[in-house]
């Protein structure tokens, strides 16, 4: 307990030596503190009233790391199964929690391997500890405070990021930085985070994080702002809505912040750039956000247009036994009539008009091809309902395979990482 | 125009000094994106059209600019002077650059990495390519522009970030791509520049001929060249909890791949019927 005030006392003007330190710049400025700090330590006076956690949390590169609360490190069950990844684990358990050292450590030939498997066993609770109520408490303080840094993206407007590993176990990569709003992870502007390990902080709480704080998650749709078109937004005015706090997402799980959803739209000479060209515009998708929530509603699970009756042939032929003739014929009617409207679109003389529509089309997902009729859209009304867990999107992604139609949809549901990690 | 000429012929002596204004200009810190512009280009007065009202002291910088400057000028009016001729200098560049021999140097610059790394984690350290967001002058600021994953981002350093985007244009990373198709970045995969070997040999020979319609065929030989379904290539990242998706991600994300698989059957029928 004393210990811990202690702590919260002497860390602000840790702070601040550290800016000095930082200021210098140097990795052996670094290395210098590691051996001050280790001489304070095995001298046993208690005038270094710095703890080695929050020491450890102000080294230069280290912003990103918050305090652990040392009962987390003391209570055995947080730390079940690191003791086999952590060489020297008694040892390095001591200087983490500063206790005295026995004397039969000098069977340790240097104390920096010690100082290497604190740092690691540091790391793991770090790990663990951010996904607990108290950790998250302490990283969602940095996040607003700025320390994680901002989005390098142009078009999330300096959205706040946090930490992301890549992987769960140490030594794979460094750590990364999540952006909640474009969903995407970026490697952190400064070179001195290059040296740390990305299982510091998991691949599990960026997310969680969000989770948790849903009002610093941007909402999935986004409605750009026109001046002319205020129909459906409930916030027409234009004038300063960004802040406004009437913004809801009828998702009570879902990210409450209104989201940064522009996308950069290549132009030459002002002209935007038609997808018909080779350098034409093919990555637009990644960004996109449908103008509603109910739009997301219109893809499946296996990530098929709901009414989009070309996708469904298939899947019609796979479950519906019952009825295959019936089906079979419109399915096939349609399929033609989608290429037939193709077609008219093809010889449309203006390729601009085709960049306009896609760009529109961009921004206005509402803009389904005119193709969906009721037909089959009835059919489907009773749509397989979300499913929890993963088995069934391989399931879809062997089913892109199999169907070989037009659509090549290979689903990336690859279980990346995830399976390798424990 | 004719006390142009006339100082032309007056100062011909004056580049001697190898620093010339140019040179000072590109080597001093935070314009590692600016490319030489041509002598000759800038003193081809079509080539600056219209930029005399963007300029004040118009004449004096263009005279810094190309070291023609008479050393007879106060200092407190040539602070404001060197103002003025870097601006015209970034309205100069923001041409040159699309033109095709400002292309081709860019271009060497975009293969040494000068303008940074996609910071994206999937897009491997992609090299970036320097955009504006407006071709007006102190409006915004330079943004880098990602081949791969064909967005924008912020320069690292503020020393960029504070660089007018005006200087390079709405269209230069795009008209870059259209010209050499064969540049357009892979979505997947470490990024390596396949002519990039012979970039460098070319690069000699390029000084001699001064040809530049070769050019973009000898890159445009080495890419099967159907964009229509790269997209379908790119990696993305996947938000999980303890190995599991997140539900309003991956909703918006099957959305989003949902749109992308629109435009590849898209733009397959269109390559189907031969109008891309």
């Amino acid at each position: 307990m004393s210990r811990k005030a202690q702590m919260e006392a002497i860390e602000q003007p840790e702070y601040a030596e550290d800016e000095v330190v930082s200021g210098e710049g140097e990795g052996d400025e670094v290395m210098e503190d590691v051996d001050e700090q280790e001489e304070g330590y095995s001298s046993s006076t208690p005038t270094s009233t710095l703890t080695w956690i929050s020491w450890f949390c102000s080294l230069p590169g280290h912003e990103y790391f918050c305090e652990v609360a040392e009962d987390f490190i003391e209570d055995d069950f947080n730390l079940t199964g690191l003791n086999t990844m952590v060489p020297f684990w008694k040892e390095a358990m001591e200087m983490v929690l500063d206790v005295e050292a026995d004397e039969d450590a000098s069977k340790i030939p240097d104390v920096s391997i010690v100082e290497a498997s604190a740092e690691l066993l540091y790391g793991l609770v770090h790990q663990r500890y951010i996904l607990t109520r108290a950790g998250l408490q302490a990283m969602v303080d940095k996040y607003e405070a700025g320390t994680f840094g901002s989005c390098p993206r142009v078009m999330c407007k300096g959205t706040n990021v946090v930490p992301s590993g890549r992987s769960d176990m140490p030594g794979i990569d460094t750590v990364k930085l999540f952006c909640p709003n474009c969903n995407d992870i970026y490697t952190p502007p400064s070179s001195r985070f290059q040296g740390v390990d990305g299982a510091f902080f998991g691949t599990t709480f960026a997310h969680l994080f969000f989770q948790s704080y849903r009002e610093l998650a941007p909402a999935p749709f986004y409605r750009p702002h026109s001046p002319s078109s205020s129909s459906g937004s409930p916030h027409s005015s234009g004038s300063s809505p960004r802040q406004s706090p009437a913004f809801v997402n009828p998702n009570p799980n879902g990210g409450q912040k209104r989201a940064a959803g522009k996308i950069y739209t290549p132009k030459i000479y002002g002209f935007k750039i038609s997808e018909r060209a080779k350098s034409g515009p093919r990555m637009q998708w990644l960004r996109m956000r449908p103008w509603s929530p109910e739009e997301l509603d219109e893809v499946d699970w296996r990530g098929k247009w709901i009414d989009d009756e070309d996708d469904y042939a298939e899947e019609e032929e796979d479950v519906d036994e019952d009825r295959p003739m019936e089906d079979f014929d419109p399915d096939m009617a349609e399929g033609d009539e989608d290429e037939e409207e193709e077609e008219e679109e093809d010889a449309e003389p203006h390729s601009s008009h085709m960049g306009k529509r896609v760009v529109h089309s961009a921004s206005a997902p509402s803009l389904r091809p005119a193709l969906s009729e009721g037909t089959s859209a009835s059919p489907r009304s009773g749509a397989p309902p979300q499913p929890p867990a993963e088995d069934l999107r391989y399931a879809s992604r062997d089913q892109g395979h199999v169907s070989g139609s037009k659509v090549r949809v290979v689903r990336q549901w690859a279980p990346r990482g995830t399976t390798a990690q424990a | 125009m004719i006390r142009r000429a006339v100082d032309d012929i007056s100062t011909g002596s004056d580049s001697d000094y190898s620093n010339s204004w140019i040179s000072w200009f590109l080597s001093s810190k935070g314009n590692e994106y600016f490319c030489e512009v041509e002598e000759d280009y800038i003193l081809d007065r079509f080539n600056l059209t219209g930029l005399n009202a963007d300029v004040q002291h118009y004449s004096q910088a263009l005279d810094l600019i190309t070291d023609n400057l008479d050393d007879d000028i106060q200092d407190e009016f040539r602070g404001t002077l060197d103002v003025q001729a870097r601006l015209l200098y970034g309205l100069i560049h923001a041409r040159w650059i699309v033109t095709a021999r400002g292309l081709a140097k860019m271009l060497e610059k975009y293969k040494r990495g000068d303008f940074g790394r996609c910071p994206r984690v999937l897009c491997q350290q992609q090299p970036l390519l320097p955009v504006g967001l407006t071709d007006t002058p102190y409006e915004k600021s330079v943004k880098l522009y990602c081949g791969r994953c064909e967005d924008i981002y912020s320069p690292k350093s503020s020393r960029h970030g504070s660089i007018d985007g005006a200087y390079f244009g709405t269209s230069f990373p795009h008209l870059l791509f259209l010209v050499y198709p064969g540049l357009i970045p892979p979505k997947s995969g470490p990024v390596e520049f396949a002519p990039l070997a012979r970039g460098a040999d070319t690069e000699s020979s390029r000084r001699s001929r001064k040809i530049r319609e070769e050019e973009p065929t000898a890159d445009l030989g080495n890419e099967g060249m159907s964009t229509a379904t790269v997209a379908l290539k790119s990696e993305r990242y996947r938000p999980r909890i303890f190995g599991f998706q997140v539900n309003e991600i991956a909703k918006l994300m099957r959305w989003q791949e949902a749109v992308r698989d629109r435009q590849v059957v898209r733009l397959e029928l269109l390559e189907e019927h031969g109008l891309m």
